[in-house]
């Protein structure tokens, strides 16, 4: 048996799989069945972990030196360049949908709320990792605040990024997490206001998930009962568009 | 396997059981998916870093470029998609081996065919089935119906070592088991050290991989292959 041919037919062996691999993946059913892993993964990492077991919290000096942006850096809208020029003043947080009291909220007003600071590690879906040190309000005390109704299963982020066609970045989380410890509106990045890139004035820390969950220049929080009517209903910018799990634990 | 000393006439024999054969076909399988959906996903960052951090501004100890399309899944690249296959077969290959494991203490599998005998690991044992795998002369007879020392070691090494830290560093780069399992991120040294152990091990297995069917053609694949299907595998017989 000569080992060169059968190397070439290994090859052309695995580009037939491969091939085959695509054309079954766009089959519904098949389609289907590999994105609910994501639903075992949630069951799982939920079954195992405390309800409110904290991300791993680091020292100052793990700090990264540079905590890459990323995604968009800047929203370059007329109205955010407005917002940014007057230093956040006219900025407000709206809190509505499944809440008794909907509230506006200045930067100056989140600022005076009971603060949290936490040096986590931001993990992008890409693989890379950078550690920084965040300040800001639990997003518990803001719902609280809100008084949020019995209904409310999820609580959406609606950014003002702008991601073509006038529509802005939006994520959603449920309230197992919106109610974790660490899951905070972070307003300061390693002891600075937050920097456009790194989404000023206020982006959302949720610290057992991946990147993209992590919504930069928020501008609403709503507290809805399903995910169905926002977005194409999958929850997220990257959900709707790339296909991307909605639970990013993993 | 049995000990049967004298083969039957046919030269036929029962060689590996079913559950080897069932776990042998659904690892080719899985870790075909894994290993290219693996390389679609490594692509979205193809740079690897030791310690907790690392990202573009950080000094990596490996950048590469893209993998091309004909050795990742899927052939374009689409993170997504690659992330959806590498996270289902992820599991069934996890469960799977933990099962074979299990299978493998309590069913005697391990005790009575892997597990290394007296004298086997003495220097000069070792030493004569190196030389014996250079100039590829493979056992016949009886001694063919057992695995030699090197096969032993690596079976062992890649079923309790390899697989086990693949799956476990894994895991590691999952920020909610981050939370749920805080040992596994100290077990490596931080999570982009576990990515790069990730990558690593990875990589082994292809070498295995590679060693593994070459030994397969020299040893006679027909013969080979059909024990890993049917279980039937024909002693070789002595060489004149």
């Amino acid at each position: 048996m000569s080992l060169i041919l059968s190397r070439r037919m290994m090859l052309l062996s695995a580009g037939a799989t491969l091939a085959g691999c695509d054309r079954l993946a766009r089959n519904e059913t098949f389609r289907e069945t590999l994105f609910s892993a994501e639903n075992f993964h949630k069951w799982a990492q939920r079954s195992i972990m405390a309800r409110d077991a904290l991300a791993q919290e680091f020292r100052p000096d793990q700090i990264s030196p540079f905590f890459r942006p990323n995604g968009t850096a800047n929203p370059n809208t007329p109205e955010y360049k407005a917002l940014w020029r007057s230093g956040f003043a006219d900025w407000r947080l709206q809190v509505h949908g499944l809440v008794d009291r909907p509230l506006s909220l200045s930067l100056a007003q989140i600022r005076t709320l009971p603060h949290r600071e936490q040096i986590t590690r931001h993990d992008c879906v890409e693989g890379w990792s950078a550690i920084g040190k965040w300040r800001g309000v639990r997003l518990k005390t803001i719902l609280d605040a809100a008084r949020m109704k019995d209904g409310a299963r999820y609580i959406v982020f609606h950014c003002a990024d702008d991601m073509g066609g006038g529509r802005g970045y939006y994520e959603s989380i449920d309230l197992t997490d919106a109610f974790h410890p660490q899951t905070i509106l972070a307003f300061a990045l390693n002891d600075q206001p937050l920097r456009v890139a790194n989404g000023a004035p206020l982006r959302l820390r949720v610290e057992r998930q991946l990147g993209y969950k992590q919504a930069k220049y928020l501008m609403q929080i709503e507290a809805v009962a399903s995910l169905e009517r926002i977005g194409k209903g999958k929850g997220g910018y990257w959900e709707d568009h790339a296909g991307y799990d909605w639970y990013a634990g993993i | 396997m049995d000990s049967a000393p004298l083969p039957p006439p046919a030269g036929l024999v029962r060689r590996h059981r079913l559950p080897v054969r069932l776990w042998h076909w659904l690892n080719a399988a899985l870790l075909y998916v894994l290993f290219t959906s693996g390389l679609g996903i490594f692509n979205a960052h193809p740079r690897l870093y030791w310690g907790h951090y690392g990202a573009n501004f950080d000094h990596p100890w490996l950048t590469l470029e893209r993998f091309g399309g004909w050795i990742t899944l899927p052939a374009h690249y689409n993170l997504a998609m690659s992330r959806h296959w590498h996270l289902t077969a992820a599991p069934i290959f996890a469960f799977a081996l933990l099962l074979y494991m299990v299978w493998g203490l309590i069913g005697r599998h391990v005790a009575r065919d892997l597990a290394f005998r007296r004298g086997e690991l003495a220097p000069r044992h070792v030493w004569q089935d190196v030389k014996d795998h250079a100039r590829l002369r493979f056992p016949t007879g009886p001694a063919a119906l057992r695995y030699n020392v090197l096969q032993k070691a690596s079976y062992v090494g890649v079923i309790f070592i390899l697989l086990p830290l693949a799956i476990l560093s894994g895991l590691t780069l999952s920020p909610g088991m981050n939370a749920a399992w805080p040992w596994l991120v100290d077990l490596f040294g931080g999570r982009q050290s576990a990515r790069s152990i990730h990558f690593i091990a990875a990589f082994s297995l292809v070498a295995f991989f590679l060693v593994h069917i070459a030994m397969v053609l020299l040893a006679g694949p027909v013969n080979e292959i059909r024990s890993m299907i049917t279980g039937r595998y024909r002693v070789p017989e002595a060489r004149p």
